[in-house]
């Protein structure tokens, strides 16, 4: 199973393995990761799922749809040109090793 | 109430009432009942299906296609009856009509528009506590959970000062709509006709002050978003959805962290729990308890083969506090990963205001538990009954300042 790495902002990171199907938010989640709190459950809703993406991995992502832009212009930290949501990020196996970046706070 | 037995579709007929006196007063023996006696149930008095696990409840909620709202997500199938109001266009509708509906509200009440009415949100709290800790003693629903949201949701709505006595008996009875025509469905209907006249007075667009939600939304008809036929209900939306809910999730708050002392100790002692506390008591009381779909094919769930045109009633409370998908359910713990609760529903009708009710709900509880050491339940709280909302209608409390 592919696995993602989350760096926290005092440089600690964790590494999570995914399961099948699911997002970068779910993963983070299902693994009771600090700094991902997905208050909505991922129903691109509520932008406490923030993450910044690793500038190596940003272009092997799929563009940000629309509402998911709305929603990254009201995160808690600031919306930089590599802010994604995490439950945006679904997990395929070429996304093995991504690299997202926790902001300091999700609101 | 009986034991669960088998019928031939294979899905247990049970004989509860979850529109019952009896039931409202202690839902959880029920519930449990409900979730242990299969993935699906059905329910003999009223003719519908049911699910109470927390996986069934989350299927059903994701599959808009198949479990529909358009028919109405009370037990009345609107093919079949004529609502007792214009259905609503967000709540009650299907896509693609609700896809550009909800998308005007998701933009009226975005993270984005939230970061602009935080401060004033959190400034009425304060205001709110200072109250509080001249009086002491005093009723935490009337005084705290209903005069909060009071003091600032119908400012932010740009609702005019005059008639606002209606805003939550019309909640009510767009609430208990969604039950069965027991006796509370009847008498809310009843006696709505005045709280309808007043909301659909507000809902026009030169009755609401500019800056405001409201105004918002009919600033939408000149985006070309939606026609102005259409915003006038938009409005209503918010008017039947977002004061008693938060009212209930408020005082459900309250009346969690009075009761578990431990928890107001640990909120004290770390401010930023207080999003969470809020979360988890929307998790553990579910202010919003049931809703129900209805079927648009004949549909397999879980094994359970369901018809076409069949009502599904959903237990949100129930799947709160599935042993199956949470640990330790039956306790309140404000640093729990709340994280997929269904108190705000899941997919497409997911709550619009969440965003909303959880400000109100964190500046609330952080105000308080910033000023007071200790909260105290000093008489019996009463509940309130409504087919769809739990929550009470009395809760004194003494409040000791830190």
């Amino acid at each position: 199973m592919p696995a993602i790495t989350f760096i926290h902002p005092d440089g600690k990171s964790d590494r999570v393995e995914t399961a099948g199907g699911e997002s970068a938010m779910q993963a983070a989640t299902r693994h009771g990761l600090d700094g991902i709190l997905a208050e909505c459950g991922g129903n691109a809703m509520c932008a406490t799922c923030h993450v910044y993406v690793d500038e190596s991995w940003l272009a092997r992502l799929p563009a940000v749809a629309g509402d998911e832009d709305a929603l990254l212009d009201g995160t808690a930290a600031e919306r930089l040109p590599n802010s994604r949501l995490s439950c945006q990020i679904n997990i395929t196996p070429e996304l093995d090793g991504l690299v997202l970046r926790l902001p300091e706070r999700q609101v | 109430m009986s034991a669960p037995g088998s019928a031939v579709s294979g899905v247990p007929h049970l004989d509860v009432d979850p529109f019952d006196m009896t039931f409202f007063a202690d839902p959880y023996p029920t519930h449990e009942l409900l979730r242990e006696a299969g993935p699906v149930v059905y329910l003999d008095k009223w003719k519908v299906y049911g699910v109470a696990r927390y996986a069934e409840v989350h299927a059903v909620l994701n599959d808009p296609a198949t479990f529909c709202s358009s028919r109405g997500v009370g037990l009345s199938d609107f093919k079949k009856e004529t609502p007792w109001r214009p259905p609503s266009l967000i709540l009650e509708a299907d896509p693609p009509a609700h896809t550009r509906t909800r998308a005007v509200l998701s933009k009226v009440l975005s993270p984005t528009v939230m970061k602009q009415v935080r401060d004033r949100f959190a400034a009425a709290a304060e205001e709110r506590v200072d109250a509080l800790i001249e009086k002491r003693s005093f009723d935490a629903i009337t005084d705290l959970a209903e005069a909060y949201p009071l003091s600032i949701f119908p400012d932010a709505l740009g609702l005019k000062p005059e008639g606002r006595e209606h805003l939550i008996p019309y909640a009510s009875v767009v609430f208990n709509a969604f039950g069965p025509p027991n006796q509370l469905r009847q008498e809310a209907i009843e006696r709505s006709m005045p709280h309808q006249a007043y909301v659909a007075e507000q809902c026009q667009r030169e009755n609401l002050a500019p800056g405001g939600f409201g105004a918002c939304i009919h600033a939408q008809v000149d985006e070309g978003a939606i026609s102005a036929a259409e915003a006038p209900l938009l409005v209503r939306s918010l008017l039947s959805a977002g004061l008693d809910t938060t009212v209930n999730g408020i005082g459900a708050a309250i009346y969690c962290l009075a009761r578990f002392p431990d928890q107001w100790r640990r909120l004290r002692n770390d401010l930023s729990l207080a999003r969470s506390a809020f979360e988890e008591a929307v998790r553990f009381e579910s202010p919003v308890q049931t809703f129900f779909r209805t079927t648009t094919r004949a549909v397999e769930l879980s094994g359970a083969r369901i018809g076409e045109g069949e009502k599904v009633l959903m237990f949100l409370a129930a799947a709160n506090r599935d042993p199956r998908r949470w640990d330790q359910p039956d306790s309140y713990d404000i640093t729990r990963r709340t994280s997929g609760h269904v108190g705000f529903g899941s997919g497409i009708h997911m709550c619009v205001g969440q965003l909303v009710a959880r400000l109100e709900g964190e500046v609330m509880l952080t105000a308080l538990a910033r000023r007071v050491a200790k909260i105290e339940i000093t008489g019996e709280p009463k509940r309130r009954f409504n087919n769809t909302l739990r929550g009470l209608d009395s809760l004194p409390v003494t409040i000791t300042p830190a």
